[in-house]
């Protein structure tokens, strides 16, 4: 439908990618291998979100997606509802490990809540003080409802995907493509399931090796990080599964201002899925997008590498990263 | 919202052995007939190795406490509607020593949820919710050993 009111003659092209939040940076993945092999030129990559649709397909009974649920079997009739007590149970085995508090956690909202009230696009814009975070309602205990995207609002954005060559003439400075890809690791995952063994490891750390192999670059060349944030311990999770820092590090990471700008690795400069809006982490790629071209609300002074990286769960994930 | 039922697991080829040893109140894991790895959940093959010959293995139901996370919002978002009521209650992951270190997740019947611990010791009991269905819970062991 969005082709035909756009008066596109023809679709060479068009694919829909599932695994939920893991699928953002997959689209573009795709659209440059269609480039590359010449079944496109220009391709448009779409998320929509339609708030109260999406609410009630995540709150949906077994019977809609039974295909999903192979392990749900084991987790629904304990009470293990959704996706999220997943995050809670890795970030409390995280906790008991890693000594990884409270306070430091809360330091990704912080973080992301002061980008939000400079993006004049975002839905929430008011910071939130450590103080505010540590004194606010748990949701899964040890997450917080400050730890999670409020998940109510509609909206859509796009991504044009072309040739460099192409991209040469066009108005904007283009963001290059030096690597886009997909990585499931050795355990695929739909919504609900979880590994037999693993409590926080995630296919980031198979998708960061082919990544930053193909990329040729390493986790320290980075210059801003753009990473789906569901909830607060995704973005923590990933700091180290991409190895922006070590296991186990990514409290002290955080704590120190990493995500901060001016910090180490300013990360979800727009605010993120917390603060700018839910749209499946393809917001993400624009802010990457925004931060090569020079245009952030949040703008890391000479950004020359981007990162962005989508869900964590469910696998397969992807990521990729744009260069000046 | 009295008549929303707790999600019931279906029962299907690769896990019945599972749910049948729960009704007799015995624990039963996967085990790969191939190369020995044990998997939970059940499974067609092993993640190990590919090979779908597979045995169930009876074991001790005694494990430690590995996570758990304790629901204590009050949105109806949080949770299962059949669970709100009893909002706080804990999910754990406890891990089965004897069956390869194998996670599975339930809830943990005599105790206070502020005595859960991650490291505690625990062991199987059975929730005979159905007369089709019983359901693996743990309590807190006793043991020293």
């Amino acid at each position: 439908m969005i082709a035909t009111n756009l008066a596109i003659p023809d679709l060479s092209f068009s694919v829909e990618i599932p695994h939920f939040g893991g699928s953002g940076c997959a689209m573009v993945a795709a659209a440059a291998s269609a480039i590359v092999s010449g079944a496109a030129t220009v391709v448009v990559c779409i998320r929509a979100i339609d708030a109260k649709a999406f609410q009630h397909a995540m709150r949906g009974p077994d019977r809609v997606r039974p295909f999903y649920l192979d392990s749900g079997d084991f987790l629904r009739p304990f009470g293990w509802s959704h996706a999220f007590f997943r995050h809670a149970v890795s970030l409390k085995r995280h906790m008991h490990e890693y000594g990884t508090t409270s306070e430091q956690i809360g330091r990704v909202i912080v973080a992301e809540r002061e980008y939000g009230a400079l993006n004049p696009r975002a839905m929430i814009r008011t910071p939130v003080t450590i103080e505010d975070y540590l004194h606010s309602e748990w949701f899964i205990e040890p997450l917080r409802e400050l730890d999670m995207t409020p998940f109510n609002n509609d909206g859509a954005c796009a991504v044009v995907v072309t040739s460099a060559k192409r991209a040469k003439d066009l108005k904007q400075r283009p963001a290059y493509i030096m690597a886009a890809v997909q990585s499931s690791g050795p355990y695929t995952q739909a919504w609900y399931e979880f590994p037999a063994t693993i409590a926080y490891e995630t296919a980031a750390r198979t998708t960061a090796e082919r990544l930053f192999r193909i990329a040729n670059v390493t986790p320290q060349d980075i210059d801003v990080a753009e990473m789906y944030d569901c909830c607060s311990w995704e973005v923590l999770n990933m700091l180290e599964d991409y190895g922006f820092c070590e296991r186990g590090g990514c409290g002290p990471f955080v704590a120190a201002g990493g995500i901060e700008l001016g910090g180490r690795l300013p990360t979800n400069t727009h605010g993120g899925h917390l603060a700018e809006a839910y749209l499946h982490g393809v917001n993400h790629i624009l802010e990457a997008v925004r931060q090569i071209r020079g245009t952030s609300s949040a703008q890391v002074k000479d950004a020359e590498l981007a990162f962005v990286a989508s869900a964590a769960l469910p696998w397969p994930t992807s990521a990729l990263i744009l260069r000046r | 919202m009295e008549n929303i039922r707790k999600p019931l697991p279906r029962i299907r080829e690769e896990t019945r052995g599972f749910w049948e040893g729960c009704k007799r109140h015995e624990l039963f894991v996967q085990r790969c007939k191939d190369c020995g790895a044990y998997r939970f959940p059940p499974a067609l093959g092993c993640h190990k190795c590919g090979s779908e010959n597979r045995e169930w293995v009876k074991v001790s139901g005694k494990g430690d406490v590995y996570s758990f996370a304790i629901p204590r919002g009050n949105k109806p978002e949080g949770v299962h509607p059949a669970f709100a009521a009893e909002v706080p209650y804990a999910v754990v992951l406890v891990e089965l020593p004897d069956a390869g270190g194998v996670h599975i997740v339930s809830n943990i019947t005599g105790c206070r949820l502020e005595d859960i611990a991650i490291g505690m010791p625990v062991e199987v009991t059975y929730d005979d919710v159905t007369t089709e269905i019983t359901l693996p819970k743990f309590r807190p062991s006793h043991d020293v050993s």
